[in-house]
């Protein structure tokens, strides 16, 4: 017993003194990915304005014709894959329609768009430039065999291979949210921002600052769990001794997840970073990048690294007594605060490592988080609120059902699949999977 | 610097500015007074734009026929949110509402939907028979920065109208004996269904009303403009919670007053920003920059406000409890 007590008391001061040294390089990381300059628009004219890219390399000599009133122009790509139109000047507060449409026949040979559709129109929303966006079909990266396409032999053994990938990913992350929810009740909107530092940091290390992929993915995971700590030190423990609200508190995660997000979208741009790497390996048949395997089986032992963190540890044991009844733990010695502390350390940490996971699965944006936060709810409530178990077969059905919907369902409605069976599962069943009915109240 | 402050003047009695207004209406009745969280008055004001649009572009319904589709559908969308949840513990129905709008906005925008909903393109063309009911001759009217051709000015003056008809409504609403009902609902669920009384259908009458205001609001949204799905992500659910928040959320007039604060304010540091990076006063940022502070700004307003004043600019910090 005392030996287990000393063992979690070195845990704690690991953890603590690695924050410390984490907080430097979050400082650093900061610069370094203010270092990358976003598109200077130095003119007050509306743009309207995009870049086609390739594994990371702009394309350049795409034509496109933008119309509108009072513009009709026709404008190319640069080396960089950058264009871009001007709208003739304006001060109205919303501006009119243009239409932007894209020449097929100036893409690189045998290029075509993922989705066969040449036009979109824009809108100006209260923002000087808007962004059309084309992407190319079956990306295919100088260097790899196989890239990230899609495998038309075997569709069905691909697309459930996606699904364990995804689910593996988005369990880690709805781990750490239900752990938070479990100890502090906190519906936690801000999470997905975690995942979204993650994915982006990994991508200022690995593909600005050019570091090999495994430091870097480390030094992200490293950030996002300072990130979580400072969030925590600095915004829930305060609100929590003033004893805000549970609901309050959800509202408040929500500002704070506008904050972060539009923060790094001002650092980063609105455009995404691609992550892609080396290797694809052939598994019974179907052709996968290696990084997203390798990711897979660390996900799985860190799901079991957790597991055991959670029933074998003092710290584990005392978590779980925190989140099932706070005061009863406070009553048997245990410091609330300061496992609630734990769990925001832990929680962060998962979701770093889904968060980078998650960038080299689908590439990073600074919206990236908050395009799966539904899903990583949806994954919590589906396995029954606060309960780990529950959050990690949840993300599992989540990701699944997400992935293998593509085999009947166009893929862009697959994240809807997901959302209406959370859904339908709520009807039939409202306590979870894994839940307990009284928790429903 | 005239130009600025008009625009943000411009900004106060936008018809943008009023249909947030009576979305953030449907909120108060439903969280001010009732205590639901509707984190999913997007998908109502969805409902109200393509239901609109598409009754009018691809049914050929008149106009008034094709409100009447908006209403109707808005009162099914809240019958759907409703049932499986509102018996549920309240951040259920949070949960809900949010993913059910973002699924109607991934429903609308499939490029499988194209015919119909004009998937990732939107919709456009369908407000020539409401500006057929324009009895203003054709003309510019107005002064100075505040001039606007005759459909601006019957634009606005039908938006305000709307806006001061449906807080009316809430304000006879929440004074009524049903009112009392449902503000006993927000207060102690368990009470008032001690004293008999059918708490599951008070809650979702209120549903169906606030859902009605997001809709109606949704078709005055997209008259003056085009229906892009983009336009009805969870941002705009969380807007409306910010201008609500900010006037009092247990309060008629605040959800109105919010708006106008909020839209004023926006334009304005937003106006003052691009300024000062045109004239090199502010040099760390780039105007594409400016662009994402505004949300920056929503989100620290929304969390100083939720966390020091939670009752609002007009809210009586009594009558509003967050509840669990």
């Amino acid at each position: 017993m005392l030996h287990s007590q000393m063992r979690a008391n070195r845990l704690v001061i690991k953890l603590l003194s690695s924050i410390v040294m984490l907080f430097a390089l979050f400082a650093s990381a900061n610069a370094a990915s203010a270092a990358t300059p976003a598109p200077v628009d130095p003119s007050k004219i509306f743009t309207i304005g995009g870049a086609m890219t390739d594994c990371g390399s702009g394309i350049p000599g795409v034509k496109f014709h933008v119309t509108g009133p009072g513009l009709d122009v026709i404008s190319t790509t640069d080396k960089t894959g950058h264009w871009a139109a001007i709208a003739p000047e304006t001060t109205k507060y919303v501006v009119d329609r243009f239409t932007v449409e894209i020449d097929v026949t100036t893409l690189p040979k045998g290029r075509k768009l993922f989705i066969d559709n040449t036009k979109r129109s824009l809108i100006f929303n209260h923002v000087n430039s808007s962004s059309a966006t084309f992407k190319l079909a079956e990306i295919k990266c100088a260097g790899t065999t196989g890239g990230n396409g899609t495998n038309a032999e075997n569709p069905g053994l691909n697309a459930l291979f996606n699904g364990i990938n995804l689910g593996l990913m988005l369990a880690m992350a709805a781990i750490g949210l239900s752990l938070i929810y479990g100890t502090t009740g906190l519906s936690n909107f801000a999470h997905g921002e975690m995942v979204t530092v993650g994915a982006l940091t990994l991508w200022t290390f690995n593909k600005v600052l050019m570091w090999d992929l495994v430091p870097s993915a480390l030094t992200a995971i490293a950030i996002v769990t300072a990130f979580g700590w400072s969030q925590d030190a600095f915004i829930w423990k305060p609100l929590r001794k003033r004893r805000i609200g549970l609901t309050q508190m959800m509202i408040v995660s929500i500002g704070l997840s506008m904050v972060v997000r539009y923060f790094l979208q001002m650092i980063y741009g609105g455009n995404t970073k691609v992550l892609t790497q080396g290797d694809t390996w052939e598994v019974l048949g179907v052709k996968m990048p290696a990084v997203n395997i390798i990711c897979s089986g660390i996900s799985i032992l860190v799901l079991i690294a957790y597991t055991l963190f959670l029933t074998r540890t003092r710290i584990g044991k005392a978590t779980r007594a925190v989140s099932d009844n706070a005061a009863l733990a406070a009553s048997t010695g245990i410091d609330v605060e300061k496992i609630i502390r734990v769990v925001w350390v832990v929680a962060s940490l998962l979701t770093g490592i889904s968060g980078v996971f998650i960038g080299l699965y689908m590439q990073a944006a600074w919206d990236t988080g908050f395009s799966i936060i539904l899903l990583v709810f949806a994954a919590v409530t589906l396995g029954g609120l606060g309960t780990s178990s529950g959050a990690a077969i949840g993300a599992m059905i989540i990701g699944l059902i997400v992935e293998l919907s593509t085999l009947v369902i166009p893929s862009d409605l697959k994240f809807a699949a997901a959302l209406a069976v959370l859904i339908i599962i709520l009807l039939v069943r409202p306590q979870g999977v894994m839940g307990r009915k009284q928790r429903i109240g | 610097m005239d130009l600025i402050f008009s625009n943000a003047v411009n900004a106060l009695f936008d018809p943008m500015t009023a249909a947030y207004a009576i979305a953030a209406i449907g909120i108060a009745l439903h969280f001010g007074f009732t205590g639901l969280l509707n984190f999913g008055q997007a998908s109502f004001m969805a409902v109200g734009a393509y239901g609109f649009a598409i009754a009018t572009i691809s049914f050929g319904l008149p106009f008034w026929g094709a409100v009447a589709v908006s209403v109707g559908l808005s009162v099914i969308l809240a019958f759907l949110l409703g049932i499986p949840t509102l018996r549920l513990r309240s951040d259920y129905l949070a949960i809900v509402t949010i993913a059910a709008s973002e699924m109607l906005r991934y429903i609308v925008s499939t490029t499988s939907a194209q015919p119909l909903t004009g998937g990732p393109q939107g919709l456009n063309n369908y407000s020539t028979e409401f500006y057929g009911l324009n009895p203003i001759p054709v003309g510019t009217y107005g002064f100075w920065n505040f001039t606007y051709s005759e459909r601006e000015v019957f634009m606005r003056i039908v938006s305000w109208t709307l806006v001061v008809l449906f807080a009316i409504v809430l304000a006879i609403l929440v004074r009524s004996p049903w009112g009392r009902v449902i503000k006993g609902i927000r207060e102690d669920e368990d009470a008032v269904r001690s004293l008999g009384k059918n708490v599951y259908a008070y809650k979702m009458q209120s549903l169906i009303v606030g859902g009605l205001m997001g809709t109606v609001a949704g078709i005055l949204f997209v008259i003056p403009r085009s229906v892009q799905p983009g336009n009805y992500g969870t941002q705009l659910t969380f807007f409306l919670w910010t201008m609500l928040l900010l006037g009092g959320a247990s309060t008629v007039i605040g959800s109105v007053i919010g708006s106008m604060i909020f839209w004023g304010l926006l334009s304005l540091s937003d106006d003052l920003l691009r300024a000062g990076v045109d004239n090199g006063v502010i040099t760390f940022l780039t105007n594409d920059q400016v662009g994402t502070i505004r949300f920056m700004i929503v989100g620290l307003g929304l969390m100083l406000l939720v966390i020091f004043r939670p009752q609002g600019i007009f809210g009586n910090k009594k009558e509003l409890q967050f509840n669990g």
